[in-house]
């Protein structure tokens, strides 16, 4: 079928601004299949229903809205944890400022190097969990991503890894166009964290695809922050085996439009995906999480716990859907999105879905949107608690069912403190 | 040390009045007891005292330490020295029930221009009186009130109270939902903080609560208003008599 003819220019348009690596070697393949997928779905656009609410303008243009640089900040969100960094500066692997990517249990390689080897595990994978994520719903810009993705990283976790690998990216140019696409794969009773965090470019579009082996453990946890003009769209798919954990958390505050989309599919009896955010947003604020979770085995546990903290005009968007296929029996699934909207202006967005063809399962699903308890005010002001402090400490008490979703202390700790902070400086 | 005079106040949306004209003085030292049929407005009066929302106070004046508290926001009552033990305590998940009182202590140690408690003393003091009231750590750790039982919530309230030191000290209805052992504990918990320049205004549906926190002076309120005043033998008089002699008397 033909595109409209504004799609079809929007993608030309955004396309003529993209070039594919001079050697792309093994990747050459799964890049121009995704290309067609592009050609063929067309970019998104304001009338597609899965972008109902969230306009996809500034992610599709052909040049990047402009947004001031940030400066490398002297702390960073992980700095309290023992780990391995690895660094991008507006999408460009900074090898002077990451660490030395030598891990015990972990195999990691750099996509602009990789795709050059003859022969490299990622390249039966580069593209494949991506191309297989548009089944019911189209996700062009994933597709756009796997074409275009200047590099990205490749870890293979075949043990224990010693310590987490840190992604951090950098904001220096105001005009930058990052494309990143990583691979990653988690194999049978390996154990794996990543953490993400940094501002990344002016415009962001980062894909992250996740094979968990049965038995394997994936553990995310990403922080979206500081960057007030931050235009990202982001995409995990995970594809997870029998007996496999996968968790992702994130946590993101400011951004005048990000969407993050997570596509997990259970292939494997008795596996386990958490994904959960807990955002917050004051004004030109957009944020949007969207969750596709197909349950094609059997006794698996899927939870989705999105939290949003609306004020001064902010929006909050969640999709999010558990589909449980036909013989996926004694599915446990698990959904809730919840706003906590401190004036009128704000807004929260919401399309929960459960989808179910099995007869012996457990899925529940709730959404709300609400203003802050008075009465738990109150107790909390007689107490002596500031009205200022007590509305701060009603917010993470309401952010707190996706922050313990967090396995690690250390971490959940300083993300509450993170937020505290944006809290206290982030008043009336 | 707590001075309520014709104290009138309304529901804010409905209009109606609730307290119609109270007048009761808690001396420092000693403890009141208000006793009342259901309805009569006793948690309103904690309420309007405590600040808050919701109410409209359209005739009095109420002063603690000569400090006109019905102007005051709900945190500058309380870091004027007023604290309500809550009939209902609030159950807030995700915040530790020893953030939530470290925070407390030292936002009315600021207000108050003195020093914030370090965490060590802090923790000492937290313990040892948790340690009377029989609140184990276990329950520090939690989020305020989550999964407490009645009782335990009654006795979390008494801890807050131990900790934060206040002037006035206002109970509603901390006794019911108590069985005789918790209620022995929460007795003991008030009676330790019994002292010279300390005044309670105990609320209580019950006398038994008043054969452990014994009263100097007991008052019955009906419809808003105080209509008897006298000393412990009127809460008996209640116990034994109901409230209807009373109402009848007062008429
Ligand atoms: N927020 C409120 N909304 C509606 N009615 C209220 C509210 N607060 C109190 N009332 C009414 O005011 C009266 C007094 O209530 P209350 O102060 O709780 O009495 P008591 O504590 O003596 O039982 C009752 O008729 C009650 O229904
Ligand atoms: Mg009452």
């Amino acid at each position: 079928m033909a595109l409209p003819q504004a799609k079809l220019t929007a993608t030309e348009d955004r396309l003529a601004r993209l070039s594919m690596p001079e050697a792309p070697g093994w990747s050459a393949l799964p890049r121009a299949a995704a290309l067609a997928r592009v050609e063929t779905m067309g970019l998104p656009g304001r009338r597609d229903e899965y972008w109902r609410f969230t306009n996809p303008a500034d992610l599709v243009a052909a040049d990047p809205v402009p947004s001031t640089h940030h400066a490398r900040q002297k702390t960073q969100v992980f700095d309290q944890m023992d780990r391995v960094r690895l660094v991008f500066v507006d999408g460009v692997f900074d090898a002077a400022a990451s660490d030395d990517p030598a891990l015990a249990g972990v195999e990691i390689t750099r996509l602009a190097e990789a795709q050059e080897q003859d022969i490299h595990w990622a390249a039966d994978l580069y593209g494949t969990l991506e191309a297989q994520g548009h089944e019911p719903v189209e996700r062009p810009l994933a597709a756009l991503n796997t074409a275009y993705a200047t590099d990205g990283v490749l870890i293979r976790a075949t043990g224990k890894a010693e310590k987490p690998v840190n992604l951090v990216y950098f904001h220096e140019s105001e005009t930058s166009d990052a494309i990143l696409h990583h691979v990653i794969k988690v194999e049978s009773g390996a154990d794996l964290t990543v953490l993400e965090n940094g501002p990344a470019a002016a415009r962001f579009n980062k894909v992250m695809e996740v094979d968990v082996a049965d038995g394997g453990a994936f553990h995310h946890v990403r922080a979206q922050g500081r960057d007030h003009d931050r235009r990202a769209v982001t995409h995990i798919f995970a594809r997870l085996g029998a007996e496999s954990l996968f968790k992702s958390f994130t946590m993101t505050v400011n951004g005048a439009l990000t969407r993050n989309e997570c596509i997990i599919d259970m292939t494997g009896d008795n596996g386990v995906a958490h994904v959960a955010g807990a955002c917050l947003g004051d004004g030109d604020f957009l944020h949007d999480d969207t969750v596709f979770i197909t349950h094609d085995a059997e006794n698996c546990e899927s939870r989705q716990v999105f939290k949003k903290v609306l004020k001064n005009g902010a929006t909050g968007v969640f999709q999010g859907k558990i589909l449980v296929q036909p013989g996926a029996q004694k599915t446990d699934g698990y959904q809730i999105s919840q706003s906590l909207l401190l004036d009128d202006d704000s807004q929260f967005l919401a399309k929960p879905e459960l989808e179910i063809y099995a007869d012996d399962v457990a899925c529940s699903h709730g959404s709300t949107s609400g203003a802050i308890d008075e009465t738990a005010l109150f107790y909390l002001r007689s107490r002596g608690v500031p009205k200022s402090e007590a509305v701060d400490l009603m917010v993470l008490s309401f952010l707190a069912e996706a922050i313990e979703e967090i396995e690690s202390a250390e971490i959940r700790e300083e993300i509450v403190e993170r937020l505290s902070r944006w809290l206290s400086r982030h008043r009336g | 040390m707590l001075e309520i005079k014709n104290l009138k106040a309304s529901l804010e949306e409905e209009g109606k009045e609730i307290l119609k004209g109270l007048d009761l003085t808690v001396e420092a030292g000693k403890v009141h007891a208000i006793m009342g049929p259901n309805g009569s407005g006793k948690s309103t009066l904690s309420y309007v005292l405590a600040g808050r929302g919701g109410y409209e106070v359209t005739e009095g004046a109420a002063t603690l330490a000569g400090a006109d508290i019905l102007e005051m926001e709900p945190e500058e009552r309380a870091a004027a020295g007023l604290f309500l033990a809550f009939q209902y305590p609030v159950e807030i998940p995700g915040v530790g029930n020893m953030t939530f009182l470290r925070t407390a202590v030292n936002a009315q140690r600021k207000a108050r221009g003195q020093e914030e408690m370090d965490a060590a003393t802090f923790l000492k003091e937290v313990r040892a009186k948790a340690k009377d009231l029989k609140i184990d750590a276990e329950m520090l750790k939690r989020p305020v009130n989550m999964g407490f039982s009645g009782g335990e919530k009654k006795r979390n309230e008494i801890l807050q109270m131990a900790m934060l030191e206040p002037k006035v000290c206002i109970l509603d209805e901390t006794d019911s939902g108590l069985d005789v052992d918790a209620m022995k504990l929460v007795a003991d918990g008030v009676n330790a903080m019994r002292s010279p320049d300390r005044g309670f205004l105990v609320i209580t549906h019950y006398q038994r609560l008043l054969d452990h926190i014994v009263p100097d002076v007991v008052h019955i309120m009906v419809n808003g208003r105080i209509i008897k005043t006298g000393g412990p033998e009127l809460a008996l008089e209640v116990e034994k008599n109901g409230y209807a002699n009373m109402i009848e008397e007062a008429a």
